[in-house]
């Protein structure tokens, strides 16, 4: 697979209140290849956020490397380049926003890249399909739920044509019907090819992707399929993470001296192995 | 000694095309010294609902009285009666303003008019109890926080009010597992210790079973279920489903087990709880 993001020794230091330097990331070393979903979990203040805001240059490495498509993120030439390559989806939907009617919002990325307006408006048609909000476009967004607010922000995104998505705790302030519909959309935009970069606090949303990578106090802890990190249930709760319930009670059981395989992290999958 | 909704109708924008109700006909008491937990999808009224509790919304029809005093009412008894709810909104560290920490805590007890040895106690105590050392933290600018830190200076502002019944919309949301773990451990510590009545708004199943000794199930502006959280669960699986709230993971968990001929017995709501129930199911199968 293509290389789409490399980070090579990335750390990340600034100056704090009292003058104190504050290393916020130290010596990752990562890569995210085209097509990939990866999720990116730790607890707050582990520096995943800050992490993710290297991949499209709003933050620059203070030691070490970040490279989207090969171009190092703090070289001016490129960052344009970049952050079309790379789109970032925030937490609060709210602050995400910015026209009064949806296909408006969803138009403003590229207009601001200068795109002539009949593709604008195909643009607009397909990131409002891809997302499944067709019927909403000349609503306000102010008016729409949670969820549908944070499909129209990814939407905005899409209309940019960025081969990469970057999506920081986007069910965070989401019901669990508006957590489903966005966790269904970012499933759905990866399955046609587009790479997804998932923050999340929500250990059975981090499931769903291909690898997980763990974030702790700045470093890189962990990483690997969900089932090799998932099943690493004592590792993960002494770094302050929650993991799936049924991971976690196959943990217990197995404490307790049941036989059960160490690669249990869907219900389903529990459910099997006790009742086969 | 209770809150208590008589008939209470609430319309938002009433008069334009916007016009919503968002509370229907809602009969509810909450009595003191209880754990309520209030649950509902977005848009389901349960934010209209608490607000409703301390004055900050006036019903449209029917009555919101504390301990037998309409709330809606003019002069003192009513105000009084405001004062005795305490509300802790949702990302409560969007309010804090004052320069350090100790004044921003200190801003409501003052205006109760009291003492300064008085709002003194309050804070400290206040501080103390969200578990942050007035030494280290009281001069600090709330500002150069953490989220998590924010979120606890916020709560222990409205602590400082010593109210006797609290509220709290969403406190955890968007904190991680410890942070939100560490917020309602103290939570619940200060409604065993102080007796406070603690109504708890959440969209997070997991915590309210944990916690709540009563919870209520909002739904399109009425209350969906109402009852023991196990009692709730038993028997509100489609009701639930309906008003759009997950159930515990663990109840998801252990229907499942069920559907494939492991039930087990009682209403585990905890990883712990259901692992025993599952090695005592187990038991008695062989």
């Amino acid at each position: 697979m293509e290389e789409l993001i490399k980070t090579v020794n990335l750390g990340h230091s600034y100056v704090g209140p009292d003058g104190e330097i504050v290393t916020a990331l130290k010596d990752i070393t990562l890569t995210i290849h085209s097509g990939e979903f990866v999720a990116i979990i730790g607890t707050n203040g582990s520096g995943k956020s800050t992490l993710a805001k290297h991949f499209n240059g709003l933050l620059q490495p203070t030691a070490g490397q970040c490279l989207v498509n090969g171009h190092p993120t703090d070289s001016e030439t490129y960052l344009w380049q970049i952050r079309q390559t790379v789109g970032m989806v925030f937490q609060n939907p709210d602050n995400q926003l910015v026209a009064a009617v949806v296909e408006e919002d969803v138009a403003f990325g590229p207009e601001n890249l200068g795109v002539e307006p009949s593709e604008i408006v195909r643009r607009v048609d397909e990131a409002l399909q891809l997302v499944d909000m067709t019927e909403y476009r000349l609503h306000p967004p102010h008016r729409l739920s949670g969820g549908q607010k944070q499909r129209i922000a990814i939407a905005g995104m899409l209309a940019m044509r960025p081969k990469c998505l970057v999506l920081d705790e986007p069910t965070a302030m989401l019901d669990p019907v508006g957590r489903k519909e966005v966790l269904k959309t970012v499933q759905n935009l990866n399955e046609k090819g587009m790479t997804i970069v998932y923050i999340t606090h929500a250990m059975e949303e981090a499931v769903y992707a291909h690898r997980v990578v763990v974030v702790n106090q700045g470093s890189l802890a962990l990483q690997g399929t969900p089932v090799e990190v998932f099943s690493q249930v004592e590792r993960l709760k002494t770094l302050g993470l929650d993991v799936p319930v049924a991971a976690d009670v196959a943990w217990r059981l197995r404490e307790k001296g049941l036989s059960l395989p160490d690669t249990i992290i869907t219900n389903k999958e529990l459910a099997e192995a006790l009742c086969p | 000694m209770s809150i208590v909704f008589t008939d209470v109708n609430y319309v938002y924008m009433a008069g334009t095309p916007f016009e919503q109700t968002a509370l229907k006909n809602i009969n509810l008491e909450i009595k003191q010294g209880e754990f309520v937990g209030i649950i509902g999808h977005t848009g389901s009224g349960k934010s209209t609902l608490v607000q409703h509790m301390n004055g900050i919304l006036k019903p449209s029809q029917g009555t919101v009285s504390v301990e037998g005093i309409d709330l809606n009412a003019k002069g003192m008894p009513a105000r009084n009666a405001r004062r005795k709810v305490g509300m802790v909104f949702q990302y409560p560290e969007h309010q804090l303003f004052e320069e350090t920490i100790y004044e921003d805590i200190a801003f409501g007890p003052r205006n109760l008019g009291l003492s300064s040895e008085e709002v003194e106690r309050r804070v400290t105590s206040a501080l103390q109890f969200v578990g942050l050392d007035r030494e280290a933290f009281g001069k600090r600018s709330p500002f150069q926080l953490s989220g998590g830190q924010m979120r606890r200076v916020a709560i222990a502002g409205v602590i400082a009010l010593e109210p006797e019944y609290l509220i709290l919309d969403e406190p955890s949301a968007g904190l991680d597992p410890r942070g939100r773990e560490e917020i309602l451990e103290q939570i619940l510590e200060l409604h065993k210790t102080t007796e406070t009545t603690v109504i708890l708004v959440s969209h997070s199943m997991e915590e309210v079973a944990k916690l709540a000794d009563r919870l209520i199930v909002m739904n399109d502006g009425m209350i969906g279920l109402d009852g023991p959280p196990q009692e709730v669960f038993r028997h509100g699986r489609e009701k639930l489903a309906v008003a759009g709230v997950d159930v515990p993971s663990v109840c998801t968990l252990l229907a499942e087990l069920s559907e494939r001929g492991l039930t087990v017995e009682g209403m585990p709501l905890t990883p712990e709880a259901a692992t025993d129930a599952i090695l005592a199911a187990r038991g008695r199968k062989r």
